[in-house]
């Protein structure tokens, strides 16, 4: 059975388009169908990240318009087969996106994707409610930061009550997915922990991945990290959230946790 | 810098999470009771609407926390012509269901 993700965040830069590609290029590299849709008409990224900026013919409010077939707006990886993209407009408005249009778009891809993965603006305006309203369920993108814990906990507000989801009466499966950690700074008491952003949003954890400069990397390539370095501590943060999301039970690394002395002796990977 | 300071430095993780608990129990409260306020507005209005000719703009939905006690607060302002033609209308209907 196909599923619809949006990953949201509220606040902008805490790594919504990063986390789309990579956990979409992870899934897809199991061998699942998987579309990443980006609505954040005006402001693409997602295509950048995914090294496909120069193969946007049509775009999501084309195909939402009716003004072009489904088929001819999915752009297909050129490295996993199983991976395709849905572009956002660069130049329209955003209020050519209607809910009815959206939701046309969506049905007809979860009836040839496993995974429909909407990459959200942020923001709680129009963009980012119509990428989350036919979601089956939500990756809420967190920084341990003030700022981003507050406007991802309106985001839950929102996911609780303005998505077909929860209008239907349904509860939304949400996970959260701590991007941009740093264990070091953690340890010093100078960021909120994992258990502290856990405890305030209370709702469950798909992953934590580490501030790492790999990943900064990958998108200078255009290459999700889980394609690019997937063996990088990142990569593998990443790699271990998307098996997560697929239901499998991946036990919860803290990136960048010291090893014991045991574990150093014999070399193995901190767990 | 003092040893005292040295201390005192460290860890503002702490401050962080005590002003998110703090902030986000207020705005929790007030952000979703504005949402069930509306939701009681709608279908206040519509219940009345379906009885009395009214104008909308008269009806105010008021939410009280205070302590362990909530109140809500309905208040509809109609024309008194309206509830007039209205019991008229209704009361021979209600003597025969008595019957």
């Amino acid at each position: 059975m196909s599923k619809v993700i949006v990953v949201t965040s509220g606040k902008g830069g805490v790594g919504k388009t990063t986390s789309t590609a990579s956990i979409g290029a992870a899934l897809a590299q199991t061998g699942k169908r998987v579309c990443v849709v980006d609505f954040d008409v005006g402001l693409r990224n997602l295509d950048l990240v995914l090294g496909a900026e120069r193969r946007v013919v049509y775009d999501l409010i084309n195909v939402a318009q009716g003004d072009a077939k489904l088929k001819q707006a999915l752009i297909r990886d050129k490295r996993i087969d199983t991976l395709y993209l849905l572009a956002a407009s660069q130049t329209r408005d955003k209020d050519a996106l209607t809910d009815e249009g959206v939701e046309r778009v969506i049905n007809e891809l979860r009836s040839s994707f496993d995974y429909v993965i909407c990459d959200s603006p942020a923001g709680i305006e129009r963009g980012a409610l119509l990428a989350m309203r036919f979601a089956d369920q939500a990756v809420v993108v967190t920084n341990p930061e003030v700022s981003s814990v507050r406007d991802s906990d309106r985001i839950i507000g929102l996911l609780d009550s303005k998505t077909r989801c929860a209008e239907r009466g349904d509860r939304m499966d949400k996970q959260l997915l701590l991007t941009r950690f740093d264990q070091a700074r953690c340890s010093r008491g100078e960021m909120l922990s994992v258990a502290d952003v856990l405890d305030i949003l209370s709702i469950p954890l798909l992953g934590i991945i580490p501030e790492s400069a790999d990943i900064l990397r990958a998108s200078n390539l255009g290459a999700p990290i889980t394609m690019n370095n997937a063996s990088s501590i990142a990569g593998r943060a990443y790699g271990d959230a998307a098996r997560r999301l697929a239901g499998e039970t991946v036990p919860m690394l803290v990136p960048g946790t010291k090893k014991n002395l045991l574990n150093r002796v014999f070399g193995r990977r901190a767990a | 810098m003092t040893l005292f300071n040295f201390f005192k430095s460290r860890g503002t993780a702490p401050v962080a999470r005590e002003r998110l608990q703090i902030l986000l129990a207020h705005e929790r409260v007030s952000l979703g009771s504005c949402d069930l306020i509306a939701i009681l507005r709608d279908e206040l209005l519509a219940t009345i609407a379906r009885h009395i000719e009214f104008d909308p703009e008269k009806l105010s939905v008021k939410l009280d926390r205070s302590g362990a006690m909530s109140t809500l607060e309905i208040d509809v302002e109609i024309p008194s012509e309206e509830i007039a033609a209205e019991t008229r209308r209704r009361a021979p209907l209600s003597r025969v269901s008595a019957a």
